[in-house]
This record gives structure tokens, sequence and C-alpha cells, in this order.
């Protein structure tokens, strides 16, 4: 198969020595294993969140966005772009959405880009990497490349909100996405039936503002998880990791629980399942160590 | 409509519906709101808004301009998009949410102490600066958002999990003396502020 090559724009929580860098290190991996190139947009920049609006409103958030945007069709206009980020996708599909559907504000934003001599046409197409794994590469092909399935694992497939609305993937329902599941199953791994907080929020960036509302989200997100006989919960999004794993332990004093219920990428386990080891697939990036899939992982 | 009806709708029409209109994005959409209120059942944070959505459109409608602008209500919006993809008129609620919050900011008369606004702002100030996000930066500076001393039993509230960071390699302490960002970030600063000249031209005057 051809070597596919998109933009890649990895996002400031890929950074490395950042809150996901464990994602960008199992992306790479997972995509070295299906034969994708990814190609950084050079000197991309933060693409203002969740929370960028407070401030920045409408145009700044858009042109903002539209400068990564540029310049990923300045270098390659025939590759998509990609987005490991749920947040950074939303927010830079969001400004591409808006800017081709309206003249007014393409030619406001071009005007701000033209302050750094760039400019902007909506040529590329903007996607998360789930988008490209399943109509990209397809569930078949992506099955394929397993050596070590992943069996006796229980994996909860937490989609969480930004990589599931307002875009969502093509063909899935926003109330109950099935293309986590069978990612999980395709890998050999069994998922939760009736996950019922698959797409239920975790707070997102009032995780830090509003810590105590958020963890109540939390909370549910994981004991639904348990409730399922889930070993690990698995999810798309560096926001929903962070929140889910790292307050585990402020949810267990506040609530006399004992959760400690590994949260990782869809990455991570796709590279295991591909026969990556631990390192590679940034398994020690996990503050709650996810020991059934690191013991797979060093299986010779 | 006969010139008399334009006369008349323009005499009842409510002028905080035409400054949010004007002013907030996508505020072209309020007057579409038909008060079902899935969007106020479907929030996760819910039961937590003075004004659930549906009450603020029609607030807007009723011209309450001050209850709605001051009030955290729309602060507490997670951006978690489920009230934009379950509306029936498809409305897109999140992004009027954050607009009207942003509008509230901009005119300085948005809820001083609420906590979401202060890591906004602080949040907007970090990525602008270096034009990415320097997350031990970004963390110190929530933890201190409320003073010193809440920001010390913050601080050391978070400390187990700030170690559990550093030990896997999620947290950069170099960040805090050296944090080298985008390298076109003056390039960044001149298109952020072109762009709020734009925007700032646009916007009708309401006192905005």
């Amino acid at each position: 198969m051809a070597k596919k090559e998109y933009m890649f724009y990895p996002g400031c929580s890929s950074e490395r020595l950042a809150s996901a860098s464990n994602y960008e290190i199992s992306a790479q991996a997972m995509c070295d294993v299906l034969d994708i190139r990814l190609n950084e947009i050079p000197d991309w920049n933060c693409c203002g969140a969740s929370i960028g609006y407070a401030v920045g409103g409408e145009l700044p958030r858009l042109a903002l966005s539209a400068r990564n945007l540029a310049i990923a069709e300045r270098e390659h206009p025939e590759q998509d772009i990609v987005a490991t980020c749920a947040a950074c996708w939303l927010a830079t599909r969001e400004a591409r959405d808006r800017l081709e559907e309206d003249g007014v504000l393409m030619r406001e934003a071009n005007e701000a880009l033209a302050e750094a001599g760039l400019k902007y046409e909506a040529k590329q197409r903007v996607r998360h990497m789930v988008e490209v794994l399943i109509e990209d590469v397809g569930y078949e092909e992506l099955g394929r490349h397993v050596k070590k399935p992943l069996s006796g694992i229980k994996i909860a497939g937490y989609v969480g909100c930004q990589t599931n609305r307002p875009f969502g993937i093509e063909g899935e329902s926003f109330e109950n996405p099935k293309y986590l599941d069978k990612l999980v199953e395709i890998m050999g791994a069994e998922p939760v039936e009736k996950y019922d907080k698959k797409v239920a929020c975790c707070g997102g960036a009032l995780g830090f503002s509003e810590p105590e509302k958020s963890q109540a989200l939390i909370k549910d997100i994981v004991e639904a998880a348990y409730d399922g006989g889930a070993d690990m919960i698995v999810t798309p999004c560096p926001m929903c990791q962070l929140n889910v794993e790292i307050y585990q332990n402020q949810i267990n004093k506040k609530y006399r629980t004992k959760f400690e219920i590994p949260v990782l990428y869809y990455s991570q386990i796709m590279g295991v399942a591909y026969g990556k080891t631990s390192k590679e697939v940034g398994l020690d990036g996990q503050i709650i160590r996810a020991r059934k899939l690191e013991e797979l992982a060093e299986k010779g | 409509m006969s010139d008399l009806d334009t006369v008349m709708v323009k005499k009842y029409r409510n002028n905080f519906l035409k400054e949010v209109e004007a002013n907030v994005e996508e505020g072209e959409w309020v007057k579409m709101c038909m008060q079902c209120g899935v969007c106020a059942g479907s929030c996760p944070l819910g039961p937590y808004w003075e004004h659930p959505p549906q009450e603020i459109f029609m607030m807007i409608r009723a011209g309450k301009r001050d209850e709605i602008l001051r009030s955290s209500s729309m602060w507490m919006c997670t951006s978690c998009y489920n009230c934009i993809v379950r509306c029936p008129r498809e409305l897109p609620i999140t992004h009027i949410m954050h607009g009207l919050a942003h509008y509230a900011e901009r005119l300085g008369i948005a809820p001083k102490q609420n906590p979401t606004r202060k890591f906004a702002r602080i949040f907007w100030g970090n990525l602008t600066k270096a034009g990415r996000v320097n997350e031990p930066v970004l963390g110190v500076g929530l933890y201190f958002m409320n003073g010193f001393k809440e920001g010390i039993r913050t601080t050391l509230k978070m400390a187990p999990v700030g170690m559990g960071m550093m030990k896997t390699k999620r947290f950069n302490p170099f960040a805090f003396m050296f944090y080298r960002g985008c390298k076109g970030k003056k390039d960044i600063h001149k298109i952020i502020k072109k762009a709020r000249e734009l925007e700032l031209a646009k916007a009708a005057k309401f006192g905005g």
C-alpha cells in the first residue's frame, strides 16, 4: 500500500514533556505500522481550545486557527490536515468551515493573516486521526496488522465530547457512536457493552476552574466503566484522558471510592496490539499504570 | 408588510435582541429558539446555571441585558456541544453562550470572581504570549488566581498530581524558566491585533 501523507497538527498538549506527550509518542508508533506519514505543520500555534473564546472572541480566534491552516495550505495543499487532539481538530475544522461559508469572515481573516504575509483559501480538509483510521485505512486493514491480540482485556470506550460533537465521525450517531468499541474489538480486546457514559462530559477545561463540579462528572464516568467490568478506559481525547486519569485520587478522598483504573489512548492499545513495546507507545506515561497492557507488550 | 407595520415592528422590537444580533457571535440565531428546554436538560452542568440557555434566549427577547451579561451562567459551559447537536431548531447554542460570555467580558461586566472567567483570561494570556500553551506556567497561574494563601493550599493539594505528571514525563519543570513556543510569535501578535481591530470596528454601537 502506498504511503499516506498528511499535514499534522499535534497541538500544545502533545509537545515533548507536555500532558499528552504519551499520545504523540503512541500516535507516531501506530502511524509507523500503518505506513502513515505525518508532516508537522511548521511552527504551528495553539488553536485557542475550548476557553479561548472568553477573551479571544470570534475573529481573533478564527484568525489564530487560520494561521495554522494557511501555513499547512502553503506547504502541502494536496494533503489533508490531521489532528490528534479533539479540541485542536474541533477549533481548526470549525475555523475552516466558517471561513469557507462566510465570505466576510474569510476576507477579514485574510486581512489579519496578511500582517504575517499569509493567505488562506480553504483548500484542504481538516480531520481527526480516528477519521483517517476508519475512512482512509479502514477497519479491515487496521485488523490486518494485529500481532498480539489484546485477549482477556476488557475496555470501556470513552469517546467523550469533542471528538463526537458537533462534527463527529461520518455515519456514527452522536448519542451512541460505535467506532471506538469496534476498534477495541478489532485489537482483540473486549469492549464494555452499553457503557452509558461513553459520550458524557468530563468537564473539559472546567476540570481546572470548577474542579468539584467536574470531578462529580468524572466520578460517574469511572464508575460506569467499573460497573461494566472494565480493566481500563480508552479515549481519543487528551482532555478526557487527563481529567479522567489524574483526579481519581482526589475523587477517592472525597467520595470514599477506590478508583484506580488506567486511562489510555486508542493509539496506545493499537500500538501494543501491533507489537510495539511499552516504551514505544508511551505506557510509561501513565500515572495509573496499565499493567495488563504492559505485560502483553513485554511478552516476546 | 405595510409601512405602518414596519414602524410598529421597529418600535416594539427589543433593543437588547438587536444588540445581541449585531454584536454577539451567532447572535442572529437567538430569535429561532422555541423554548423546548432540551439544551438545559442536556447540559452536564445544567443545575449550576443561574439561567439555563433557553431562559437566556427568552430573557434576551425580554431585554434583560444586565441580568444576562452579569450572570455567571454562560461561564458554566464546558464546551461539550450536547446542546448544539440536540437542538431541534439547530441553534448553535454553545457558540451563542461563548459569544455572550465574550461580549460580557469585552464590555467589562462579566462576573469578576467567576473561576472560569479568571482561568480563561490566564489561558488566553498564556497561549498568545508564546503562541502555544506553556502548561506549567498555566497551572501555577491557575492555582494562584485567588491569591497567595489559597494558591499555596491548592499547590499542596495538587502536589501528588504534579509529581505523577513529572515522573511520567508529562510535565516540564524547565518551562518555568525557558519556553520557546512559536518562532512566529510576533506574527501571531500582529494577526490577533489586526483581527481584534476589525472585530471592534464591526461592532455596532450599543455600548459595545
